[in-house]
């Protein structure tokens, strides 16, 4: 019997306890049944959930992946990374566009398929990549583009398509303690649990819990190896991983949380998903031991839309760690040791992985960065005290359960502890990720990755930092230049404006619009970079950058808008040639472009001859 | 007394609980401000309040009052970048003062005025935003919609409607209305609903008294806003301000 949409909505529904905390699976699971969320099923959801229609509506709005209208029975969406740019994907785009008589961004006439373009999906070392009604397909060709459209017009369904074409590479090229760690399920935790003496581990489920650890031996054991190892975040903000759970193990209250933000939306990362790929068993143990030292109960993962298809695997190592005894109640046999680890989807929005955004998300509603003071140490989820880490900081944690922090710290350099993952893409032979010490040069990366002929490398994504090469001696390390683990690789074939002008581009596509200087100042640089790009830029235009970028980094309400302006700036100061070299000899140029004002005309008329062009009128 | 700092060199003094920006407009200093109004929790979205506490930028609706900090307010550097605000918000929507029955009681545009807001300066955004005229008593005018949540806070807070909330993200960030048709008449609001008079620009409005007071006369036009800060002064009892 063919289930109705109302059936369809029911489940969902009944599978999330009618909880509007768990909105986003909601959604995610309702559209994945309907199709795309009209507006009758988000009535149905709100009354159900008991929230404002409105508000519901908000959370569907704001994140890429949900649509409030039809986008077709198969939505092609192509990773726009600059990666992807260098390896060809515009043109495949267009190639498979005319293949379905489509435009970009609109639906076919008859419903079946839309195509267009979304944030990096985190598949830089093997693209041009896509995702297919959210699956990701990576290694896309002109041949594969032809095969795509040929299934798409034949409506096959995605299930039943070649499964080469999801497949997903490692492609790890160097492992050090993470990556090569041969630990067994169980065994940083039993370790972990050793810290401590039979006697005080009653005492301890009991302390830890009220609030009143500080004295307990057991937990505050781990704690203190996790403080000695000065394990600092993985994430890009670096901060010290021992305080973190220090103080959320001390502020006030009864119930606590662990997150791991696996939210990896940062153009050019891709660690994570391959750590969630080969240790997602170290990842959840990292979680376990916070919430053993902490004193949590449950735990989220808050993984990215774009790892979707990583969400069935996540879930059966949670099964089978339950099943080992290593989650659920009395975790190895220890009394009041609970936890439990769920894993929640996002649908596409980069400024999740900001871990107020992530908390707010995770609690049904739109990304928003939440003002702070307070801190998710204190007040994170549901307004309770939060730990939230980065997933490669999770496992290094597990790490540094099993051996001690005195072991951990005599890795890498003296202010940067440890290993770090890097997501290698770009203009290199050997593309993929590679783990180092800290304190590796830029140029010992590049060797390693054979680049050859470098220009530049754009380090931790956009809103890192893009170095040239009198600089490529520097370190990877806090104290010289941090990352959250990408590494793009530039060739001299390569056009730095381009690369500036696809990350502004991403940031006013990613902008949450919280506050007015980066809703309204992404947009403004990408406009200018647009104005420049297209020939019609001065002097002016430049100046106009300095003064968005200077208002956006004082006044913007959190790090997405004080970052945007960075590739723009670095480039303007690193290559500012290619700047240069496109401007038009004036100082001053109309921003209303009159050829292209002719655009429309132009594109009604089936004409696009020398003479329906004005400055060939001139 | 140790529960004093100062904004441009001026002491201020300030209970425990208040914000800066609070504590500033208690004293008669006066602070450029959108989403900020005395009777609900501070957003910290405009950022038109944005001073430098102790050298470094800081939103002060949402900074705690401290004692001994140093706060510039009214200086060159930071009122450009407040003009620079403004014109950010006069190109994101589409705002033609001379035709705004909201001239004159218009918080955008008196702070245009006070700020030496000369042109938009940048290139227009021209959003299409359709108006809602569907309720027989308030019209919406999207077009003039700066994003504050005034409304929405109020409808939640004040009216306990939830008649607005925000969809989109980013530069498709729109504010929408309680109703599966997307009209207002469809939704229960009401002319008597404290979200009906909370916008500061001219969004809310009520249909068939535009122009009860001739533009001339009108709040902004007998006087600077920059020379009303008692209009603004926090009016419940600071410490049950949540910062």
């Amino acid at each position: 019997m063919p289930k109705s949409p109302e059936n369809l909505l029911n489940n969902v529904l009944d599978r999330y306890e009618r909880n509007g905390n768990r909105l986003m699976q909601i959604l995610r699971e309702t559209q994945e049944a309907l199709g795309w969320l009209s507006p009758e099923t988000i009535t149905a959801i709100a009354k159900s959930i008991g929230w404002p229609r409105a508000k519901v509506e908000g959370t569907a709005g704001f994140y890429s992946f949900f649509h409030n209208q039809p986008m077709g029975r198969y939505r092609v969406l192509w990773s726009d990374n600059i990666t992807d740019r260098m390896l060809g994907n515009i043109n495949l785009m267009q190639a498979m566009c005319e293949k379905l008589w489509l435009e970009p961004g609109r639906v076919s006439e008859d419903g079946l398929v839309s195509v267009d373009t979304t944030s990096c999906t985190g598949m830089c070392d093997q693209g041009p990549a896509v995702l297919v009604n959210y699956r990701a397909v990576t290694r896309m060709t002109q041949e594969r583009v032809t095969q795509m459209a040929e299934l798409i017009q034949k409506q096959i369904p995605v299930a039943e398509w070649p499964t080469d074409w999801f497949r997903v590479d490692d492609n790890v090229r160097r492992g050090d303690i993470l990556l090569n760690n041969a630990m067994r399920p169980g065994e940083a935790l039993k370790a972990a649990l050793a810290r401590e003496t039979e006697q005080e581990s009653a005492a301890n489920a009991r302390s830890w819990r009220e609030g009143v650890g500080a004295a307990a031996h057991g937990p505050s054991a781990v704690l203190e190896e996790i403080k000695k190892s000065n394990l600092r975040g993985r994430g890009g903000a670096g901060f010290t991983t021992g305080i973190k759970w220090e103080a959320c193990r001390h502020a006030p209250g009864d119930e606590r949380y662990v997150v791991c933000n696996a939210d990896e939306g940062e153009p050019g990362t891709f660690k994570d998903r391959v750590l969630l790929t080969r240790q997602a068993h170290l990842v959840f143990e990292g979680m376990t031991v916070a919430a053993y030292s902490v004193g949590a109960k449950k735990g989220y993962v808050y993984l990215r839309g774009e790892y979707r298809y990583l969400l069935d695997p996540l879930k059966s190592v949670l099964t089978a760690r339950h099943d080992a005894g290593l989650l659920g109640a009395n975790i190895l046999g220890r009394r009041g040791f609970d936890f439990d680890i769920e894993v929640h989807l996002g649908a596409g929005a980069y400024v999740c992985g900001e871990e107020s955004a992530l908390i707010e998300s995770l609690e049904g509603k739109r990304g928003i960065p939440r003002n702070r003071p307070p801190y998710p140490v204190t007040a994170g989820f549901l307004g309770k005290p939060t730990v939230v880490n980065n997933v490669e900081t999770f496992a290094a944690a597990a790490l540094i359960a099993a051996k001690g922090g005195d072991w951990y710290r005599g890795i890498g350099t003296t202010k940067s502890a440890g290993t770090k993952l890097l997501s290698v893409s770009g203009d290199v032979e050997r593309p993929g990720i590679y783990e180092y010490p800290f304190g590796v040069t830029v140029a010992e990366v590049l060797a390693d990755a054979r680049a050859t002929e470098t220009q530049a490398v754009q380090i931790s994504g956009p809103s890192g930092i893009c170095v040239a090469d009198n600089e490529f001696g520097r370190r990877i390390a806090f104290e010289d230049i941090p990352t959250a683990g990408a590494f793009m690789v530039f060739d001299r074939s390569r056009d730095m404006f381009e690369v500036a002008r696809n990350f502004a581009q991403f940031f006013a596509h990613e902008s949450c619009g919280f506050c007015t200087p980066c809703r309204v100042g992404t947009t403004l640089l990408k406009n200018l970079m647009n104005k420049i790009g297209d020939g019609h830029g001065t002097q002016v235009d430049i100046n106009e950058i300095y003064q968005v970028s200077r208002v956006m980094q004082t006044a913007a309400h959190c790090g997405l808008g004080h970052t945007a302006p960075h590739p723009l700036l670095d480039t303007l100061e690193k290559f500012r040639p290619a700047y240069e070299r496109r401007l038009k000899n004036l100082t001053f140029q109309p921003a209303f472009d009159l050829d292209g004002a002719l655009a429309q005309a132009r594109q009604m008329t089936g004409r696009d001859d020398l003479a329906a062009h004005l400055e060939n009128a001139e | 007394m140790s529960n004093v700092f100062t904004i441009d060199g001026q002491e201020i003094p300030f209970e425990p609980g208040q914000s800066v920006m609070q504590a500033a407009l208690t004293a008669g200093v006066f602070v450029p401000h959108l989403c900020y109004h005395p009777e609900f929790r501070p957003h910290g979205s405009c950022k038109l309040c944005t001073m430098k506490v102790n050298g470094r930028p800081a939103t002060s609706c949402t900074t705690p009052a401290a004692a001994g900090m140093e706060v510039e307010n009214n200086t060159t550097e930071i009122n450009d970048k407040r003009r620079m605000l403004i014109q950010m918000l006069l190109v994101e929507g589409n705002h033609f003062c001379p035709s705004c029955e909201k001239s004159g009681n218009c918080k955008l545009q008196a702070l245009g005025y006070a700020l030496g807001v000369m042109s938009p300066h940048f290139t227009e955004f021209f959003p299409d935003r359709p108006v809602d005229f569907s309720h027989p008593e308030m019209l919406l005018d999207f077009n003039r919609c700066i994003l504050c949540e005034l409304c929405i806070r109020a409808s939640a807070e004040v009216d306990k409607k939830n008649v607005f909330a925000l969809s989109g993200r980013g530069l498709k960030k729109h504010l929408i209305v309680n109703a599966e048709s997307g009209r207002l008449a469809d939704t229960d609001f009401a002319v008597t609903d404290k979200a009906a008079e909370v916008c500061p620009v001219g969004v809310i409005l009520r249909k068939r008294h535009g122009f009860a007071v001739p533009i001339g006369q009108r709040t902004y036009d007998l006087k600077p806003i920059n020379e009303q800060v008692e209009r603004f002064k926090p009016v419940t009892p600071a410490t049950k301000e949540k910062v």
